[in-house]
């Protein structure tokens, strides 16, 4: 059995709604005739505003992790947390199930996610034909765990509003916050923009049996 | 245009297929690439309709009350969610503010208010299904409730925390939007939607 993708038999699948339509004519602009998205065989420019949004991504990884996220005032002076160091807090005060789960959302997942990305990028550029239903598995995965990295950004919103109380301590979200919540904002625009077909394009499994 | 409607192409390798409709309960998949294509849930759009409508009503609850107070030394202080995103953008941080404002209150109430006139419309309308699937990344009320459980965690080793009614309601949207998520089915609305068949 061999395999057929639509756009090598110039059919356009839609990007929404899911829609197989063939267009009328060689033109530019075709828009989904049931739901009205534009239709492009594949996301427009994927590899170019990929690069470009995991460029400004892992540019913005270094400062999100450096400086503090998080400023907490109180009589006895002034206290400013990074990511690692609230990690940390949380695992010398015993709640290592929450630290181990901060450290994953706020450390591993960004930095998994840009590396993994980066690799199906590259790997697409190089066109290589092997593991095609593994790397789509793997940017299944990425786009899903990927929103689990905000998790920080509530934990400063929370602590910043509840901790209100005049004289004895304040809490506020210092710039590294703004840097990791544009990482995660960016990651996630990165893996809309990344187009997995084009993985197959070049794929040696479209003559082979499925396994 | 022509549309070839039995036809499909799997949104994550484009393979062409003729689209099946697997038993009640089941689920198609892609047979190269192994993408779920079509989750058959029996009663899909009534269910989702009931889902939709309980989130909302707990979503307006976890909006009105107070999420958490915290009390110490005498002082005291509760805050509900537009209250913390107020807090921030005061403090200067209006960029996370935006942020979280956006993705816990504007899109998931968007997106409930969306899914109730679709799934109760007769003539459901095309783009408000395109907002609902462009916006459902950004809605991250699961992500909410673990930042909250986080932020508790921490807390009380400083203070003593009165968890507020908001709380529960929001601990209570975790699984229903799960279920609304694992429930919903897209392609049942799209088929009931008419194609122009020529541009």
């Amino acid at each position: 059995m061999s395999y057929v993708a639509a756009a090598s038999l110039g059919l356009y699948a839609c990007h929404t709604c899911g829609l197989v339509s063939r267009p009328p004519g060689a033109e530019q602009h075709v828009c989904c005739p049931r739901c009205g998205t534009a239709l492009h065989p594949r996301k427009r420019d994927s590899i170019a505003r990929t690069w470009a949004l995991m460029i400004a991504a892992y540019i913005l990884l270094i400062p999100a992790n450096v400086l503090p996220i998080m400023e907490t005032g109180s009589l006895f002076g002034s206290q400013r947390d990074t990511i690692l160091s609230g990690v940390i807090y949380l695992w010398s005060s015993g709640s290592w199930p929450l630290a181990l789960l901060v450290f994953f959302a706020s450390i591993v997942v960004p930095l998994a996610k840009l590396a993994a990305l980066t690799y199906l990028v590259l790997t697409i550029q190089r066109h290589h034909a092997h593991r095609a239903r593994e790397r789509t598995r793997l940017y299944r995965l990425l786009k899903f765990v990927g929103r689990w990295s905000m998790l920080d950004i509530y934990v400063v919103t929370l602590l910043a509003a509840l901790v209100q109380l005049q004289s004895l301590a304040t809490i506020k979200a210092a710039p590294g916050a703004i840097a990791f919540g544009a990482v995660v904002v960016l990651t996630m625009f990165a893996s809309m923009t990344f187009d997995p077909r084009l993985i197959w394009d070049h794929a040696k499994e479209n003559h082979d049996q499925d396994s | 245009m022509t549309t070839l409607a039995p036809l499909i192409a799997c949104h994550d390798c484009d393979l062409l297929q003729r689209e099946v409709t697997p038993p009640a309960g089941g689920v198609a998949t892609c047979p190269r690439c192994g993408a779920v294509h079509y989750r058959n849930t029996v009663n899909s759009r009534e269910r989702s309709l009931a889902l939709a409508m309980t989130a909302a009503i707990l979503f307006v609850i976890a909006n009105l009350y107070p999420i958490a107070g915290i009390e110490s030394q005498g002082n005291r202080h509760a805050s509900t969610l537009f209250g913390a995103v107020h807090t921030l953008w005061h403090d200067g941080s209006s960029l996370i503010a935006v942020l979280v404002f956006i993705t816990t209150m504007l899109v998931p109430a968007l997106e409930l208010a969306l899914l109730i006139w679709l799934l109760a419309a007769t003539r459901p309308a095309p783009w408000g299904l395109r907002l609902v699937l462009a916006m459902q990344p950004w809605r991250m009320v699961e992500v909410f409730m673990l930042g909250l459980l986080v932020s508790i965690v921490k807390l009380s080793h400083l203070a003593t925390i009165e968890p507020g009614i908001a709380l529960w309601s929001f601990a209570l949207l975790m699984p229903l939007f799960a279920a609304l998520s694992s429930n919903f089915n897209a392609r049942d609305l799209w088929l009931t939607m008419p194609h122009r068949e020529s541009t």
